[in-house]
């Protein structure tokens, strides 16, 4: 990815470096004990049991996560979560690649609006268009169930994969397509024989990019969820504003569970793709 | 689906309402090797992909005998086509991208690996059929999209340069495997390229192409005697042109043009009219070199060791600068004469371009296309 | 070469007009050649299912909203957007969101440049710094919410570190007011925006900064006359990416702000007038509003990299 491309024979950096290399390493550093901090507070706190004014917990315990497993009733809560992620995941892949394949190969009139319009929903804070559309999906009944959650999901994702997929397409060089043809392949045939399997990294990366997004999405799902369709996020979200009426600590095992979950995603995606890309693919479009 | 006689009738490709090839006009008899020849965008692509069907065409139609083909779908023609960069399916090994056109007309898998091996043999790639193309080097790589192509026997086999991409000494090479190929397997072949000597060497007719338009139609023989206009003469090698003036006493085969305070006897091509302004041509080996005292007086500016020959360029007193091509190597400074053969050197008639560059300069109207018929 | 070369016929066809009726054929190909000469064929109907989708679930929406912005309960079109200037609770949301915002938004990006800057090159331990850094991305904002409140707590372990170091003499209040939100904007945004700016830098060809080594320019001019004019269009496109990211702040500023006060972000004032009043145009008008100043915000910025160079950084070749 673009990282390595950078100069490759590179003479070994001095060990005794200018003092703002220091400094520059010194925030670094600082910027990652306060995150190590902020994660574990939340991890140790989740596993206290009386934890006052101290350093750490009088003593140790699990049983917060049993708590919070019951009082949440976080089964169900995830159950919802991987529902609607693994629909969003493959409606936006099913919708999105071959609109992504449409706009990589050809250029026609309007190529540039309509890239625009695939834009906007990324562009815009969720919050702005999720009021209106939450109010459009009561309208027609679909918010407060599953179908509202997942229909409102879509509308970043859709655009996000075809965002993310744009480049691995163009990739592909158009004349292998051309010379299958030539072979005498359909264009099912095309699409099966030769597209599918070169885009197959391409669509892993795409959903897990999605998954990930979909998970840890908060204002869309917020917006339009019932009581029933409440992913993880949003349930921990309700948790936290509803302090005092539970135990800080399962909240926290909750939360714990949450970057737990949000951890083995994000490794599993970084088998997949450069870190660099799960922040963004957009500047492509926006250059 | 092969066929005695593959007609192009009128082909017109325009992009945008631009055309990029224009009132194409051939007739490929099965069993010939034609060449596409002509400079970046000159429509020789354009040509080639209206044939294999990957680009509708706009006007015309193409006929395979009695049977119309341009509405047939690229999948459908039969045709076998090698790209450029090769194009070769990544993710499939040698074998299996031999083999893809083979499955796609779902013949009997014993018949597919019978002729699959056959053409990894025919290819010379028998110890590299199992590796993916990106374990190959790229004149392998060209050999199995060769392999391919030429493996469903196909009625015609398009080429888009394919040796583009080679280093020279490769490049020779394949060129020799590529017509040993067309003779074995007596295959009908299109080929593209901007490199006459490719051209020449490996095609039985040349078409050369310039702005969409058919300069000239015939054999190499004819092209490198006779261009049919001084463009197709700046492509066929001829670096001398000069911009003269025809002479009022002009003969019948011979002209006299002046100009640069140079006068030269040459061979009008085309309508060459008295008074008019002309293009004189002349390639660099039919200039002769002698001393001072015969021919055109000049000075000798640089010289290029080349192998068995030394490229020199010499400058008039008038500031005409000549390129020719000697045995002998002349020392630089050196006053030399220049002779030229009235035979080699071809007047033609100017048609306001520019003679120095090969682009024609823009907003200029298309001139009249120049045919073989030019004889 | 074959023996007999072929001799040249010039380009006329055998002369007869070609078997079969040419012409009707001819009409109904023209105008699909037509459109597909401008790139229109059917090929395109793969676009449609992911148009409709945008158009109706967020085209229609978003102007399903905007119509209801004009229908206020009471008073005219303009009504709920007069209400909403002259309430000052409501029209100072927007200085609050945006002072959140724009700090936060410029903090992350300044100082992702000389970070990134020192850290293009390969060294070891590149990708677990990368990997790390995207960690806080897909913790989310109410994850750090969480982790924001204990850590930064009055008892939490920052507090605690400074009063053992002897820095302060009572616990910094940090949380429930405009730091946390901050905090929390930079904890989220800061690898957002270093990964974006690394990725950038490291598109510059580094024999650009090279060759202007070799004319005689020392690292600062360097950075300051090749890397940084370079750079400037990419950090511009961070900049408002990082932007949109904090401007939409929400879970962030109820749980670690004060969202009755200091960090009543305009997100706030839009959930309350939807899901607390119900006053469904008010909503709508406040999420319209949203909208236009952060496009404003971005269209200025993206003005002002409208000037700059955006060509290819990969020097010449290639």
């Amino acid at each position: 990815m673009t990282s390595s491309a950078t100069a490759p024979a590179r003479r070994r950096r001095r060990l005794v470096a200018r003092p703002a290399a220091w400094l520059i390493w010194g925030v670094v550093a600082f910027f990652f004990v306060n995150l190590a901090g902020v994660i574990g507070s939340v991890l140790v706190s989740s596993f206290g049991n009386r934890w006052y004014d101290s350093w750490l917990p009088q003593e140790f315990t699990t049983k917060w996560y049993g708590q919070s497993w019951q009082e949440f009733g976080l089964f169900q809560v995830l159950v919802v979560t991987l529902e609607v992620s693994l629909l969003v995941v493959g409606i936006s892949v099913l919708v999105g690649v071959p609109a992504a394949y449409a706009l990589a190969r050809r250029s026609f009139p309007g190529r540039r609006l309509l890239y625009l319009l695939f834009l906007l929903p990324i562009l815009m804070p969720p919050i702005t268009y999720g009021i209106p559309l939450a109010t459009v999906l009561y309208k027609y009944g679909f918010a407060g169930h599953l179908s509202g959650v997942v229909l409102a999901n879509l509308v970043p994702s859709v655009p996000f994969v075809i965002l993310t997929m744009t480049p691995f397409i163009e990739q592909i060089d158009p004349a292998v397509e051309r010379a299958a043809r030539m072979c005498g392949a359909g264009t099912r045939q095309i699409f099966v024989r030769i597209l599918a399997p070169l885009l197959l990294p391409g669509i892993l990366a795409a959903s897990i990019l999605v998954l990930v997004r979909t998970v840890g999405m908060f204002e869309l799902t917020f917006l339009t969820a019932g009581p029933d369709s409440q992913t993880l996020v949003v349930a921990l979200y309700y948790s936290m504003s509803a302090a005092g009426i539970r135990a800080q600590q399962s909240i926290d095992a909750m939360a714990v569970m949450y970057t737990t979950m949000m951890l083995v995603l994000l490794v599993i995606a970084l088998r997949f793709v450069n870190p660099t890309q799960l922040v963004a693919r957009v500047r492509e479009d926006i250059d | 689906m092969s066929f005695a006689q593959l007609r192009l009738d009128g082909v017109t490709r325009s992009f945008a309402g631009h055309d990029a090839l224009t009132d194409l006009n051939l007739t490929v008899r099965s069993g010939e090797f034609i060449a596409l020849l002509g400079p970046s965008g000159c429509g020789k692509s354009t040509a080639l992909n209206c044939l294999a069907g990957l680009l509708p065409l706009t006007r015309g139609s193409i006929w395979s005998d009695d049977t119309r083909l341009d509405t047939v779908q690229a999948e459908r023609r039969g045709f076998g086509m090698v790209f450029q960069n090769y194009a070769l399916f990544p993710h499939m090994s040698v074998r299996r991208n031999i083999a893809f056109g083979l499955q796609m007309r779902r013949l009997p898998r014993a018949e597919i690996r019978r002729r699959t091996e056959e053409a990894i043999r025919l290819v010379r790639l028998e110890e590299h059929a199992n590796k993916l193309p990106g374990q190959l080097s790229g004149g392998q790589q060209q050999r199995v999209a060769i392999a391919r192509a030429v493996v469903l026997e196909p009625a015609l086999v398009l080429m888009d340069e394919p040796l583009s991409n080679l280093d020279a000494k490769l490049r020779l090479e394949m060129r020799t495997e590529i017509r040993r190929l067309h003779q074995s397997l007596g295959l009908t072949t299109v080929y593209v390229t901007h490199d006459q000597e490719e051209a020449l060497s490996l095609a039985d007719r040349l078409v050369v192409l310039r702005e969409g338009r058919v300069q000239q139609i015939g054999t190499p023989e004819e092209l490198h005697t006779r261009p049919a206009n001084w463009h197709v003469a700046d492509f066929m090698g001829y670096r001398n042109l000069l911009r003269l003036r025809a002479d009022d006493r002009t003969g019948q085969d011979e002209v006299v043009v002046t100009g640069h305070g140079l006068r030269l006897v040459g061979t009008p091509v085309g309508p060459v009219r008295a008074g008019a302004e002309v293009i004189a041509g002349v390639r660099p080996e039919d200039l002769r070199i002698t001393g001072p005292e015969e021919g055109v007086p000049a000075v000798v500016e640089v010289v290029e060791y080349q192998g068995r020959e030394v490229a020199v360029e010499a400058r008039t007193a008038d500031g005409v600068q000549f390129n020719l091509r000697t045995q002998t190597r002349p020392t630089l400074g050196e006053r030399i004469g220049i002779v030229v053969d009235p035979v080699r050197l071809l007047v033609f008639p100017a048609d306001g371009t520019d003679a120095d560059g090969d682009d024609r300069p823009a907003g200029e109207p298309a001139e009249e296309p120049t045919t073989g018929d030019s004889r | 070469m074959s023996a007999t070369a072929t001799p040249s016929r010039t380009g006329d066809p055998t002369g007869d007009d070609p078997p079969g009726g040419r012409a009707p054929v001819g009409v109904r190909v023209a105008l699909r050649h037509r459109l597909a000469e401008r790139g229109v064929d059917r090929q395109l109907l793969l676009l449609v299912p992911a148009a409709l989708f945008v158009l109706v679930l967020f085209i229609y929406p978003f102007g399903y909203g905007v119509g209801l912005s004009f229908q206020p309960t009471e008073g005219g079109p303009f009504a709920t957007y007069q209400e909403f200037f002259t309430d000052a609770y409501l029209r100072d949301t927007i200085w609050t969101t945006l002072s959140l915002s724009l700090p936060a938004a410029l903090l992350n990006v300044a100082a992702s440049v000389p970070i990134a800057y020192r850290m293009r090159g390969r060294f070891r331990g590149k990708r677990l710094l990368t990997t790390v850094l995207v960690v806080p991305i897909t913790l989310g904002t109410v994850l750090t919410a969480q982790g924001l409140l204990n850590f930064l707590g009055p008892t939490g372990w920052f507090n605690r570190t400074l009063l053992a170091v002897g820095l302060t003499d009572d616990p910094i209040r940090l949380t429930n007011n405009y730091w946390g939100v901050f905090f929390s904007i930079v904890i989220t945004g800061f690898p957002f925006a270093f990964l974006l700016v690394l990725s950038y830098l490291s598109g510059i060809d580094p024999t650009l900064e090279r060759a202007a080594a070799t004319l005689g320019a020392n690292w600062w001019q360097r950075f300051r006359r090749i890397t940084l004019p370079l750079l400037a269009p990419g950090l511009a496109t961070t900049f408002c990416l990082t932007f949109v990211l904090a401007f939409s702040v929400f879970p962030s500023a109820v749980l670690v702000g004060d969202p009755a006060g200091t960090t009543r972000v305009i997100s706030i004032a839009a959930y309350d007038a939807a899901y607390v009043q119900y006053d469904y145009p008010m909503a709508a008008t406040i999420a319209v509003l949203m909208g236009l100043v952060e496009l404003l915000v971005i269209a200025a910025v993206l003005g002002w990299r409208a000037l700059l160079y955006t060509g290819s950084t990969a020097g010449g070749k290639g």
